[in-house]
This record gives structure tokens, C-alpha cells and sequence, in this order.
């Protein structure tokens, strides 16, 4: 346990620790070639040094900042290692981000050096390369289709570790040298510096010094009782502080094994080879997952379709409480244990959730009938709250006391309050030193006492469980003086599979409306089901059956919303469904998937005013963007429906108008 | 014991002794005619080693008919062909495929029923060494010989990025991949010379970026010499070295694409200018 090992405060000194503890069990698998490739703690940190000081011998000197891109990939991982050795700075950045983004970043970041996965990131670097003066040297993972490219700039990874170890055969000092400088490193030095996804505006770059990292990353794993023989599959963007978190720090101080799938189309297939017994995904994969379910179980036979129903049916009455270890009844208990080898077990192992000890999810709310039903499975999926500017964890939930609709109390040893206007504010081991070459913003984020203002308006429930409700600067007030919470409208609504994302608005307005993105995989299921034929995304998202189902939905949301005295007045009274999706490269979403309000106004201003004046229709030209930079326009007459409105409770309208 | 496994266990080309730049495949005054029909009329040009040569023309131009006598599908009733320094008119397609000549088809003919994997292995068939027996025994030689052709296999699959449909039966698969498919089944054979009928047939924009760029990256990394027949004149402008253009059986065009691009029996041709006679 984490109390009786040595305390060390940066992530090198703990694998020059885990190379010895741990020299034999498997510190990173990656699947390659079709094969899955595993190397030891030892092996790794073999790696890691030869990179390191191959990195040395290109000048890589202490402070100084060295960008990350790529896909979860060891050599990438290595390189982050490598990097914190020589106490120089990793700047992970999003694979996906379009040229101008990651130029943004780099240039920002002033890094001269950049380690890159394969040549799209080299070619989107090259593309901007004017815009970034400071960078240099590129180095990359991946050779394919770079043999003709000017390699006075590039080099493979593989030369630089050969130049590693070159320089250790010539200098053998070198080698110990390199351990020394990693155990006479400081705590208060710079571990890794993460740019934010950037709900509003430019991204901004999160310095995190190692004692902190270190301290959060042990606080937790210990929380979770995670130790070397666990292991991860590390398929979240590497960039994002989540991966950054729980795969990285959290295996480098427990020494679990960080298993890297094959690529972002076999994610589902490797999490069933490996089986992880920790895991995190946001709650859109867990509602893919179940819709992927629903939908194989309506193509089974009838007698398969039988015992699934049957059994699903007795782990919602008990596995819960089985799983929280609450009193049920024997026949609650007999019946269970049938459907665990019945259903269960076996729909565990085509998920690779068979293993998991610990899940987490995080980032958005989650539906309770969708949380629920992976607990109820056995599978002990928890909540937590966190941000970058924390380094991950504000809240989690303790084993046995998890709930849908709250994060959990504060995380070991963070401290979390709500400030007197409804925010929540937190002082946590492993929060942020400050933005980069941004003190006004740093200033703005703390408090005069150093509390970090997390910018979410919230409140602690009876059990001591925190509750998020929104972004503090998002929550509203209709022209009826009616609360208005746009993120507990949409959320409501997302949680029908067939409703991907949505966007409310009301603010300052006279009700409540709603633009909506359907989920391509649950309504073109339902749609070949139901024998209707689309060619796109657009003409499906205009089928007027689709207008049919979706008003359905907003009428349960309306419903539900107007059982609640707070939300009561912000029911939906128009929606219409947009006929592109949203998505980031367009501006629309984060690269964390969040939904970007604001400019999704500035963008569709026009069908928002068609929204509010009633027309029926609306024709709208929509520029979208490829991801190597190119522009494209979609053109559509968009529908726009209206909903019918509850009667609200009168006292809610008393409160309410207050 | 952790020696990463890459593409250098796969050679992608086979090496037949012809330099870069030289003559891989000769077409010498080639008439080929079905019953009254004229298919192809004295056609001659040349492919070079390492070069992606395009053959280009309107519907009916004899383009694909120009494919099928390069591999030994039609034998020409005029004209020599000389591959590899070695002229002939008559050949048998297993010969052609012995020898290095692989193709893709217009129309694609994968085994639907079979896994991209297996699909893929088929083409190793004319490099596998041991026989029907030994196989039938899988042991010993033939259990290495396989795992041998796994790997260049794999290596394949990992070039073309197909890794998460490795199992999935191809006839499940969308257009685009099956042709994806088909390109990595034709490459499992290191041909010299890689035929390609149509690549992009069907595709949308995104799906021939992508092609293009496997076409290109076949060409550079594995040096491998590619002859294809295309429709879209932008992507034959973009990544051929050197394009023939057949109209009516007959060759009209022949150069980089520049000087094709400024061709007027070209121009003609495409825009249907009536035909003289």
C-alpha cells in the first residue's frame, strides 16, 4: 500500500524505482502488426533512457518545452518520460486538432522540439512551420511516407534512441550520469504542461510542477487500491489531462501496465483482448455501448431475446445492492447468479469489462437508467469531478456509496467549498501552478485564499455528495423570470440513445428551444428497421418520421422537467433538428466534446431567430471544415416544430419568480 | 524478445533485376479485335521501372482490354509484349502472376465470404514453396513457411490501415474498404509490376484521397511499378509520372501529364469531337 512505499516527487524517479520493484511485470503492451508487443518496467526504462539521452545529444536542455502529438502510442508515452528526466517540459497536443490549432499551441508554448507520431502531424506542422519560428527538429515514430521529405528537419525516433545509445557506449558514465540528474531532480520542477480544450476561446496551457502530480496521482491510486498488476487500456486522447492522469501518473506511482490499443477503430476490439480492471470513459461511450447492446439484442432470436430481457430485468430489481453488498433475498441472489452465467458474464466479456475493478466516468452527466445498467451488470462504475486545473480529481465516489446524479464527496485531501454565488471552488495536491504567459487569467481563477474557481455553479446534497448543475456562467433566467439551466435541458434529452447532442436556449428569451443532433448509429438503426431509406446524415436528420420520434422525446423531457419546481419554466416549446453534426473541427465542439454555446449562437444566429419568430422553416448555409484546412458549404432548409407544454405546479412558478 | 516487427520484414517488391528508370514492360504495335471488333489497334508505349503509369480514355477506348493482354488474360492477334526483357505474345494468366504481374479489378473480385485476412493470404499463394502435402500437414516447414507470410500479411494490413476489419468477413465491408482490400491482396503477391483497374470507381472524395495516397506511398516505399486505368482526370493528373491516352483502340496521347494536359487530340477526344472516319 501506498503508506509503506517511498514517497518520491517526480514520475522518473519512479521508474527508475519500478525498473527494480517491478523489473519483471509488464509496464506497456501496444498492439502491433497484429501481435500485442509487452515491455517490462526494466525494458522501459531501457527505452526511455536511450531516448533521453539520444535527446540530450540533440541539446534538449532543463525547462525547456517539447511538444507531444500523436496517438496513444509507448514511444509517445517513453518520450514524456524521457523528457521529465532531463527535467525539460512534455506539451502533449491534441492529434486531431486542425493545423492552425496545433500551431496555436506550439507556438504558444515556444517548444523547439517536437515529437510527432507519424507525417499527418508532420505535414501539419510543415504546413505552419512560418508560424511557429522557434521549432527546429521534428522527430517522429512512424516512417511511412516520409522517405522523400527534407530530413534536415526530421528525424525518426529510432535514430535518436541509436544516438542514445551510441553516446552511452562511448561515455558509459553517461548512463549514470542521467539516473543521478533524475534523483537530484526537484519536486517544485515543471512536470508537464496541458492545454485545455478550450470551452470558450483559445486553449490555455495548465503548468503542473511534479510534487503535486505525483502527490494527486498517489492520493487516488491509493483511494482505489490500484497496484502493479493491474492494468489500463490507454485509448483517451493523450493530450487530454485525463489520460495524461490515469494512465501515466497513475501507473507510473502503482506500476499497473498501460496496454495501447492498435488504432482508434480497434479500441473496442483490444478492450476485450486485455480486459483492463480499471477503467474511464466518458458517459457518451457507455451510451454507445448499451446501444450497440439494445440494437444486437433486437436482431437476436426470440428465445436469446427472452432470457436477456428476463435476466436484465432481475439485475435491475437487485444487482445494485448485490454489487453495494445491501441485503437481498435468496431468490433475489439465486436468480442473479443464473443471469450472471447466463447473460452477464458473458455480455461482460464482449464489452472487455469482465475484469474491471474500478470504472469511472466523468465529463457530462449521466442518464441513471444508462449508469444503472452497467452497475447492475456488477460492474462497479463510479463518478468523478475533476479539471485540468486540478490535475484531475476534485470529487470521487467511495465504493458502496455511488449515486447518478452527484460526483462524489471532496477527493482525498482536496478541499472543496461553494463560494457565496453558487460556484465551486477547490484547493487540491495536485492543482495548478498557473497559466502559461497568462497571469491575468491565472489571477482570475484563484481566489484571494487560493482556491481555484472552477467556473461550475453547484451545491453539496444531504449525504455530503456534490451536485454540478451548470456552468455558473451559463444558468439563466427566461424573460419570465423562470430559472433557466441550458446544460439540464440538454442533458435530459441526450439521455434518449437516439439524441446525440443538443443546445438549448433561453436566456434573456421568452421560453426555452432547443437545436438537436440525432445519433447516427440509433436512428439509422430504427430507420432501417422501419424501412425508411436516406442517402445522408442530412436527409435523415429531415425525415419527417424522424421530426415524429424526436418530438416524442422532447415531450418526455417535457414532462419530466415539469415535475421539477426549479426547472419547471424552462420547458421546450420549439426545437428543430440541425442537418449537419456538430463537431470539432468545425469549431463547434471542444476536442473534449463539449458543446461551445457560444459560438454555436454566433453560427447559427440565423435559425435561432427562426426559432423565436415562429417561422416553420428556415434555409441556411453552413461552411464546414475538413480537417487538413480546406472549407466546404452544406445547404438546407431546416424544419422547425413546435412541442406542447406542461401544466407547471404553482408553487414553482412562487419559487421560481422569487 | 520485444524486436518490434516492422515493414522491413516485408519487402513489398520482389526484386527482378531491372534498375530504376529502365524498361520493366514493353507494349510493341499490340492489335487485339473480337470477332469484327477492333479492341485495340497497334498500340505501342513502354513502362518503366519504378514509374506510375496511367491509361487513360473515354468509355470503350480499350483500356481495360489493354490490362487483360498485359496479364495474359487476352493474348493480342498482332504485336509482341516484352516483360522483363523477355518478349512473348501468348501467356498464361498463373504465369503472369508467377512472374510478378499482380492486379485489382474494375469490378471487385474478392472471395466475399472470407476474412480481409484470408483474402489477403491468397495472395501470397504464388510465393508459398511447399506442397498441397505438407500444407495439408501443417507442421514443421509449412507451419513456419505460414507464419512467414502472416507477418508480411500483417505488415500489409498495418500499411493499409485495416487493422479493425482484420476478421470481418469482406462482403460486409463498404465499397471503399473492400477496394482497399483488393489493393492489399494484389500487394501480398510483391509484385514488380501492380495492375490497377479503375482504383477509384465509385469512391467518394474522401475515400480517393485516401486511395491516392496508398497508391502513392505502394510506389514509394516499396519502389513497386504501377500501371492504372483511371476515369477521374484529376487524381491520374496528380499521381501519375507518365500517361498513355487510347480513344477507340488507338493511341492518341502519350507523356507527363503536362504535355498531356495540352495535348488537343486529348482535349478533342474528351470534349467528343465527331470521329474522322
Amino acid at each position: 500500500m501506498a503508506e509503506h512505499e517511498p514517497m518520491l516527487d517526480t514520475f522518473p524517479k519512479y521508474l527508475l524505482l519500478n525498473a527494480e520493484r517491478f523489473a519483471g511485470l509488464p509496464a506497456m503492451r501496444h498492439k502491433d502488426f497484429g501481435i500485442w508487443q509487452s515491455w517490462t518496467w526494466k525494458e522501459q526504462l531501457e527505452q526511455v533512457r536511450t531516448f533521453s539521452i539520444g535527446l540530450q545529444t540533440h541539446g534538449v536542455a532543463h525547462g525547456e518545452r517539447v511538444a507531444v502529438v500523436g496517438a496513444n502510442r509507448p514511444r509517445l508515452y517513453w518520450a514524456i518520460a524521457a523528457l521529465q528526466a532531463l527535467g525539460a517540459v512534455p506539451v502533449p497536443v491534441y492529434a486531431d486538432a486542425v493545423a492552425e490549432e496545433l500551431a496555436y499551441v506550439l507556438d504558444h508554448a515556444g517548444v523547439r522540439l517536437a515529437v510527432v507520431q507519424d507525417q499527418e502531424q508532420v505535414d501539419k506542422i510543415l504546413s505552419f512551420s512560418e508560424k511557429i519560428p522557434n521549432l527546429g527538429l521534428i522527430i517522429y515514430d512512424e516512417q511511412r511516407g516520409l522517405a522523400d521529405y527534407d530530413h534536415s528537419r526530421l528525424v525518426s525516433f529510432a535514430d535518436v534512441q541509436e544516438a542514445g545509445r551510441k553516446a552511452i557506449e562511448d561515455a558509459p558514465d553517461l548512463s549514470v550520469r542521467w539516473e543521478e540528474t533524475i534523483r537530484a531532480a526537484s519536486g517544485d520542477d515543471v512536470s508537464i504542461m496541458l492545454y485545455t480544450s478550450g470551452t470558450t476561446g483559445r486553449s490555455k496551457g495548465v503548468v503542473i510542477t511534479a510534487a503535486a502530480a505525483v502527490q494527486a496521482a498517489s492520493d487516488t491510486a491509493a483511494f482505489d487500491k490500484l497496484n502493479e498488476h493491474d492494468s489500463v487500456l490507454a485509448y483517451l486522447p493523450l493530450a487530454w489531462v485525463g489520460d495524461h492522469y490515469l494512465n501515466y501518473a497513475q501507473g507510473y506511482v502503482s506500476g499497473f501496465c498501460v496496454n495501447c490499443p492498435e488504432g482508434p477503430e480497434t479500441v473496442a476490439q483490444d478492450l476485450k483482448e486485455i480486459g483492463p480492471t480499471f477503467y474511464f470513459a466518458p458517459p457518451r461511450v457507455f451510451e454507445g455501448l448499451l446501444t450497440m447492446v439494445t440494437i444486437r439484442m433486437e436482431d437476436a432470436g426470440r428465445l436469446k431475446k427472452w432470457i436477456f430481457d428476463k435476466f436484465i430485468g432481475v439485475a435491475r430489481k437487485h444487482g445494485e445492492a448485490i454489487l453495494e453488498g445491501r441485503p437481498v433475498p435468496l431468490s433475489g441472489r439465486i436468480a442473479y447468479a443464473l443471469g450472471r452465467v447466463f447473460v452477464y458474464g458473458p455480455l461482460k466479456n464482449v464489452l472487455g469489462l469482465s475484469k474491471v475493478r474500478t470504472a469511472y466516468t466523468a465529463g457530462e452527466a449521466i442518464g441513471e437508467d444508462l449508469f444503472s445498467f452497467f452497475r447492475s451488470l456488477g460492474i462497479n462504475l463510479k463518478q468523478l469531478y475533476g479539471q485540468t486545473e486540478a490535475f484531475l480529481y476534485v470529487t470521487c465516489q467511495e465504493d458502496g456509496a455511488v449515486r447518478a446524479d452527484a460526483v462524489g464527496p471532496a477527493a482525498p485531501n482536496v478541499d472543496v467549498r461553494i463560494s457565496s454565488d453558487g460556484e465551486v471552488q477547490f484547493k487540491s495536491p495536485g492543482m495548478f501552478k498557473g497559466y502559461y504567459l497568462d497571469d491575468a487569467k491565472t489571477a482570475e481563477t484563484l481566489t484571494e485564499d487560493g482556491y481555484v474557481k472552477t467556473g461550475d455553479a453547484g451545491f453539496f446534497d444531504q449525504d455530503g455528495q456534490l451536485r454540478i448543475i451548470d456552468r455558473a456562467k451559463d444558468v439563466g433566467r427566461l424573460k419570465s423570470g423562470a430559472l433557466f439551466s441550458p446544460k439540464y435541458v440538454e442533458n435530459a434529452l441526450k439521455f434518449f440513445p437516439n439524441i446525440k447532442e443538443a443546445v438549448a436556449f433561453g436566456d434573456q428569451r421568452d421560453f426555452c428551444a432547443v437545436f438537436i443532433n440525432i445519433d447516427l448509429t440509433a436512428v439509422g438503426n430504427w430507420a432501417e428497421r422501419n424501412n425508411i431509406s436516406y442517402a445522408s446524415y442530412q436527409e435523415l436528420a429531415g425525415h419527417p418520421r424522424v421530426y415524429e420520434m424526436i418530438a416524442n422525446h422532447v415531450d418526455d423531457t417535457n414532462r419530466k422537467l415539469s415535475k421539477e419546481p426549479m426547472m419547471a419554466g424552462a420547458q421546450i416549446k420549439r426545437f428543430l433538428v440541425l442537418h449537419k453534426e456538430l463537431d470539432a473541427d468545425d469549431g463547434e465542439l471542444t476536442r473534449t466534446q463539449k458543446v461551445r454555446r457560444g459560438f454555436i449562437g454566433d453560427r447559427y444566429g440565423e435559425l435561432i431567430e427562426a426559432l423565436y419568430d415562429g417561422s416553420p422553416e428556415k434555409f441556411v448555409e453552413t461552411e464546414v471544415t475538413y480537417e487538413d484546412g480546406r472549407k466546404g458549404s452544406i445547404r438546407a432548409t431546416v424544419k422547425i416544430a413546435d412541442a406542447k407544454l406542461y401544466d407547471v405546479p404553482a408553487e414553482a412558478m412562487k419559487e421560481a419568480a422569487e | 524478445m520485444n524486436a518490434r516487427p516492422d515493414s522491413s520484414e516485408f519487402s513489398g517488391a520482389r526484386d527482378d533485376g531491372i534498375a530504376k528508370g529502365d524498361t520493366l514492360l514493353e507494349v510493341n504495335n499490340v492489335s487485339l479485335s473480337f470477332g469484327g471488333v477492333k479492341a485495340i489497334t497497334d498500340i505501342s508505349f513502354d513502362i518503366k521501372k519504378g514509374e506510375i503509369r496511367a491509361i487513360i480514355g473515354p468509355n470503350g477506348a480499350g483500356k481495360t482490354s489493354m490490362l487483360n493482354v498485359i496479364n495474359g488474360f487476352y493474348t493480342p492477334q498482332q504485336g509482341t509484349i516484352t516483360y522483363r526483357g523477355v518478349p512473348r505474345r501468348a501467356m498464361r494468366t498463373t504465369d503472369a502472376a508467377r512472374q510478378g504481374i499482380a492486379r485489382t479489378f474494375q469490378n471487385i473480385a474478392l472471395f466475399k465470404g472470407m476474412s480481409t485476412l484470408d483474402n489477403i493470404m491468397t495472395g501470397r499463394i504464388t510465393l508459398q514453396k511447399r506442397n498441397l502435402f505438407w500444407q495439408g500437414l501443417w507442421a514443421g516447414p509449412a507451419e513456419r513457411e505460414e507464419i512467414e507470410h502472416r507477418r508480411a500479411v500483417e505488415a500489409i494490413i498495418d500499411f493499409l490501415e485495416i487493422e479493425h476489419i482484420r476478421k470481418t468477413p469482406v462482403g460486409r465491408l463498404p465499397y471503399g474498404l473492400q477496394k482497399r482490400v483488393e489493393l492489399g491482396r494484389a500487394l501480398a503477391a510483391e509484385p514488380s509490376l501492380l495492375l490497377l483497374d479503375e482504383p477509384m470507381a465509385g469512391m467518394n472524395l474522401e475515400e480517393k484521397e485516401d486511395m491516392s495516397r496508398f497508391i502513392l506511398d505502394v510506389n514509394n516505399q516499396f519502389g513497386t511499378t504501377i500501371a492504372l486505368i483511371e476515369h477521374d482526370m484529376g487524381v491520374v493528373m496528380d499521381i501519375s509520372d507518365r500517361i498513355v491516352v487510347l480513344d477507340y483502340g488507338r493511341k492518341i496521347g502519350d507523356g507527363n501529364p503536362d504535355e498531356i494536359a495540352k495535348n488537343q487530340d486529348v482535349i478533342d477526344a474528351y470534349l467528343g469531337v465527331p470521329h474522322e472516319g
